[in-house]
């Protein structure tokens, strides 16, 4: 029994080197009687290989981060590839056989698959439309020159005798060589551009020519392999025509099987909105549907899904939710980085595989020069003959990378594979040539590239944030220019996405949008919605300390970005193409800046979405309520702006009576938050231009603004505790920052005196909608009702314990006797001569024509009996009625 | 060929034409053939008429401003210079354009400079000199779609001024405009590969 367990250990530690030795041995021993303990290897083996592959894979990768200087400098695929030719080697001494190649059917049906659908998937599809002419001619004739030339000249070769005559093959064996050689690899590709992070341009180009290729490879091998089959004596003169209808029919076949599933794909997932957790589902299975079938019609798979991607993302993920989207994206990717990984490992241990080729220098060396050369003079003379119809021509550095770029890869050698090698006697030298040409093209070249890449200077992609304003003149000059275009009377490009456009819009999005998506699925939209998203982000994350500088910044508005934007913000902002995932990263950056994190520590504390169960029971597993989650995500958000702004208001204004003392009473304090989260959004200071950020949430959800509000009142008394605490402490954090800066330069932070539309329509307002706010001289600030009542609340609070009096009593009883109440007008030029030394923020009091008459004896007692109102603090200072009403001006200048 | 010779025959000092735009001779031949074709009454101008025929430009939303910026300081016809001098804003921007011109001339038309001043008029309808918030809303209502409500665009409009805006008047300056760009491609993103 221990023996077994522990054999059973052993077995997973011992990696896939020891399987093969074991295999035999586990079925061996047939136990009589009732077993105890059974092994049972052969019933899981292929599972329980693929598992084992894919976790050493896994693990790989690991290690190989772990260093960060490793994988700066070596690409991830020659790691995987050298890796997998040492655990070739090992399998091989081990086993003396080889074991574990990489089969074509495997990687076309399995591995190929989630690669291509990641990178259609997340193609820019502006950037490639805008370069489609370049990419087909590439792709297309690229290709065709590619595979005819290297194997002319291959043949050539062997005419010329410098290929030893052990290989036998014909011209027609070399074309058919020469075509699968030629064919620029994704995967590849891929691998090796993505770390290098070259333009945009640069990269659509050289990587969409390798999606597209695929057509012309497959048609190109598919015919030649034919013919040699046939043998080169049989092929009629309509052969050749129907090889070159077929390219035709198997890449617009199968792009047209890819846009099929693409609306397919739409379609369905327009009516997901009960099923919400079946759509990441429904995306991979018909992907994966348009790959089988184009399979099955033998036409271009990799374009068929290369279009499904590429056309039902757009309607896709306005349909889906956002909870799939992600579900989608990371599931995509990591099949895709899955699938990648161990495409490269299988191909460094298929190598090692010694009786699958024959060695032949003449022909690795040829085929090796011939691909560079002829890639090379390819490139440069198709550049040459596009620069003359392109707006932004290619320059030479471009070329060379193009030319340098193209790597080939594990479909070549899928390919050779797959070469049958009675009609293709040549086969084995084929098989031994092309695995040193992706070799050498994947280490070499893809070591080599990214410092190339830096010694030519090439242009690196930028990542800007996306702004507004960009967003909008980008779509202006789209219009104009196909208003140009018009007015010139010449159809181009412009005029043709125009078209699209329009039809896009008016028929096909109406039909595969739902109703809901289609109506804010505006892209201009989308960027404002990001970009608030974004500040909610950022704003959180920067904790405190953006309070502290001279104004809030944020981090969207370029021209105001004093504060530097922290990685978290832009990780979250590359939601599109970008491949970092890595969310580790921010545990490094955030690492070491222990103060802020403690004041995040309590920001978060405050500001997080505490999930409320008592009303919905979220165990189906069928069904996630969209309600539910919506208003999840609009909780956390709207959670987050109520803290930002009430933490900025209370570092304001609350300073002193927070710095020495422990909040007396729960239910004062509880009265400030609440009312200062309804009264949140106006409390905003203009300059720091967050109110719209404030707006645009609100007025996002303004739909189901009634409940909504409920709902998060309810959420504040529940999160009641928490919110104290944090409170507490990131004022004290903040506390002497702001202070000093506020006595600095107090005038520069005016309240707004409009409040916004948003602001109007919140619920929370609307009982008061109609109550005065008062604007006055420049150094005043508009404090909303509300807030006033808040604040009232919370000094009456203090003073009701501290009836002793403290330093701060003295102050609040000492001010100003004159008969505020009656003008208001005449306030705000009194209040900045008010010596106040002691006080930090005396609030004056201004009523609109009324007077209060509460003492300030009656002060504990209206608190008890009033606490929602809360507005009694200073009668004793101000007589005056006691209505709700109020209104206060705060006078900033006053502190000083 | 032959007549396309005629024709050049036709335009009126092309030399100088050619030399203040940039245009080249084949350019300028077609556009002139354009020209021609749009102004149906052979009245040797086109009025706001003949460019409002063209179909497309009537779903195009920012069409009447467009035809509009052919128009300047509202006159009713616009010649062949006229015509061609504000297409010349969308001429690809060449590398002797850069090289050459600079000291003795003033700035190509294709300029980026009078790339974007030309984006820019078609958003300042009031010629002040500043896209003010209103002028905003009204360029975001026809851009944005109709589903989009009045209130959110208003905040949508509000968050691009404040965006921009960096004296804080509320309004977006040419300079501000100008700035709020610099990190885009204009000299790509405005021109017309044809228009050589």
């Amino acid at each position: 029994m221990l023996r077994a367990a522990l054999s059973l250990l052993a077995l997973p530690l011992a990696g896939a080197a020891e399987e093969p030795t074991q295999k035999p041995e586990s079925p061996g021993e047939p136990p009589p009687g009732l077993e105890l303990f059974r092994w049972q290897w052969h019933e899981v083996e292929a599972p329980y290989l693929v598992a084992l592959w894919i976790l050493v894979a896994s693990l790989a990768k690991i290690v190989f981060h772990l260093s960060r200087k490793v994988t700066s400098l070596v690409p991830e695929s020659c790691l995987l590839i050298l890796l997998g030719l040492v655990l070739g080697g090992i399998v091989l001494a081990v086993a003396k056989k080889a074991e574990y190649q990489l089969e074509p059917g495997t990687f076309f049906l399995f591995l190929l698959p989630p690669i291509v659908l990641d990178s259609g998937y997340f193609m820019p599809s502006r950037l490639f439309f805008d370069n489609l002419g370049a990419i087909l001619t590439y792709a297309v004739v690229g290709t065709l020159w590619n595979a005819f030339t290297t194997g002319a000249a291959l043949w050539g070769l062997q005419q010329a005798g410098l290929v030893a005559p052990r290989v036998q093959a014909g011209l027609l064996d070399f074309l058919l060589f020469g075509s699968l050689i030629s064919a620029v690899d994704p995967v590849a590709v891929l691998a090796v551009f993505e770390e290098v992070h070259v333009n945009e341009t640069l990269f659509i180009i050289v990587f969409g020519e390798s999606l597209l290729n695929d057509a012309v490879t497959v048609v190109l091998y598919k015919v030649c392999n034919s013919f040699v089959e046939m043998g080169s004596a049989n092929v009629q003169a309509t052969d050749y025509l129907k090889g070159v209808a077929s390219l035709f029919v198997v890449s617009l076949g199968g792009a047209a099987v890819g846009l099929v599933f693409a609306f397919l794909l739409a379609l369905t997932t327009r009516f997901t909105k009960r099923v919400r957790i079946i759509e990441p589902l429904l995306v991979f299975l018909l992907a994966y549907a348009a790959y089988l079938t184009a399979e099955m019609a033998s036409l271009s798979a990799i374009l068929a899904v290369t279009m499904c991607g590429l056309g039902c993302k757009k309607y896709v993920e306005a349909n889906i939710s956002h909870k799939s989207r992600t579900t989608v994206k990371y599931t995509m990717k990591t099949l895709a980085s899955c699938a990648e990984t161990v495409i490269f490992m299988l191909l460094g241990i298929s190598a090692v595989d010694s009786s699958k080729w024959a060695w032949d220098s003449g022909l690795v060396l040829g085929t090796l020069i011939f691909i560079l050369f002829f890639r090379a003079l390819g490139v440069v003379l198709q550049t040459w003959v596009l620069n003359q119809f392109r707006l932004v021509p290619l320059d030479k550095i471009d070329q060379v990378v193009m030319s340098y770029g193209g790597l080939r890869g594990a479909v070549a050698f899928a390919l050779v594979i797959l070469l049958d090698r009675t009609k293709v006697p040549a086969k084995d030298y084929f098989v031994a040539t092309t695995i040193v040409v992706v070799f050498f093209t994947v280490i070499v070249q893809g070591l080599t590239i990214k410092p190339l890449v830096k010694w030519l200077k090439v242009k690196r992609s930028e990542h800007h944030k996306p702004t507004l304003n960009q967003e909008l003149h980008e779509h202006t000059f789209d219009h104009i220019l196909a208003a140009v275009e018009d007015v010139v009377g010449h159809h181009g490009y412009h005029y043709w996405r125009d078209r699209w456009e329009q039809f896009d819009k008016k028929y096909l999005s109406q039909l595969l949008m739902r109703r809901s998506a289609y109506r804010i699925r505006d892209q201009i939209w989308d960027v404002y919605y990001r970009l608030n998203i974004r500040d909610a982000i950022s704003f959180v994350d920067q904790g405190g300390h953006v309070l502290s500088s001279t104004g809030l910044t944020l981090p969207s508005m370029p021209s105001r970005n004093s504060v530097a934007e922290t990685s978290v913000t832009n990780l979250l902002r590359e939601s599109g193409s970008g491949a970092c995932l890595d969310l580790q990263v921010i545990d490094t950056v955030r690492s070491g800046r222990d103060r802020e994190d403690a004041v995040m520590h309590h920001l978060l504390c405050g500001g997080l979405y505490k999930p409320r169960r008592r009303y919905k029971a979220s165990c189906s597993r069928h069904f996630i309520s969209e309600d539910a989650q919506e208003r999840q995500d609009k909780e956390v958000f709207q959670q987050n702006m109520k803290r930002r702004l009430e933490s900025f208001k209370s570092t304001k204004h609350n300073i002193c009576f927070t710095k020495s003392k422990p909040r007396p009473r729960k239910t004062g304090r509880r009265k400030k938050d609440g009312v200062a989260n309804a009264e949140a959004t106006n409390g905003k200071p203009r300059d720091l231009g967050f109110q719209d950020t404030a707006a645009v949430i609100l007025t996002v959800e303004s739909e189901e603004e009634e409940e909504e509000s409920d709902s998060s009142e309810t959420e504040k008394e529940d999160d009641e505790g928490i919110i104290f605490v944090a409170r507490a402490t990131s004022e004290v954090l903040q506390e002497g920052k702001v202070s000093g800066n506020l006595e600095v330069c107090p005038s520069p932070r005016i309240i707004p005196p409009s409040p916004t539309c948003a602001e109007k329509e919140l619920p929370w307002k609307s009982g008061q909608g109609d109550l005065a706010v008062y604007v006055s001289s420049e150094t005043t600030k508009i404090v909303p009702v509300d807030m006033q009542t808040g604040w009232n609340q919370s000094i009456s609070s203090l003073e009701s314990l501290a009836s002793p009096p403290c330093n701060q009593a003295p102050v609040l009883t000492c001010l100003p006797p004159h008969p505020r109440g009656a003008e208001e007008p005449q306030a705000p030029l009194h209040l900045p001569s008010d010596p106040r030394p002691s006080f930090a923020f005396p609030p004056s009091l201004a009523k609109a024509g009324r007077s209060r008459s509460e003492s300030s004896a009656d002060l504990p007692q209206q608190q008890e009996l009033q606490p929602l109102m809360g507005h009694k603090d200073h009668t004793h200072l101000s007589p005056g009625t006691a209505t709700s009403h109020w209104c206060i001006q705060f006078n900033r200048g006053s502190r000083l | 060929m032959g007549s396309r010779s005629s024709h050049a025959a036709v335009i009126p000092d092309a030399d100088s034409i050619r030399r203040e735009t940039g245009f080249s001779q084949a350019s300028l031949l077609r556009l002139h053939h354009r020209f021609r074709a749009l102004d149906r009454n052979k009245k040797g101008y086109l009025s706001r008429m003949d460019l409002q025929q063209i179909g497309a430009l009537a779903v195009n939303p920012l069409g009447d401003r467009i035809i509009e910026s052919f128009f300047p300081d509202g006159s009713q016809q616009v010649d062949f210079p006229g015509f061609v001098r504000v297409l010349a804003h969308f001429r690809p921007v060449e590398d002797e354009d850069t090289e050459t011109q600079d000291p003795k001339k003033p700035e190509p038309l294709n300029s980026r400079r009078n790339k974007l001043h030309y984006a820019f008029q078609l958003y300042d309808l009031d010629r002040d000199g500043k896209i003010s918030r209103h002028e905003m809303l009204q360029v975001l209502r026809l851009m944005v779609g109709v589903q989009v409500t009045e209130e959110q665009l208003e905040n949508i409009a509000d968050r691009t001024v404040q965006e921009a805006d960096e004296d804080g008047d509320g309004a977006v300056s040419f300079m501000e405009f100008t700035k709020s760009l610099e990190k885009m491609d204009v000299e790509q993103k405005m021109s017309i590969r044809i228009l050589k």
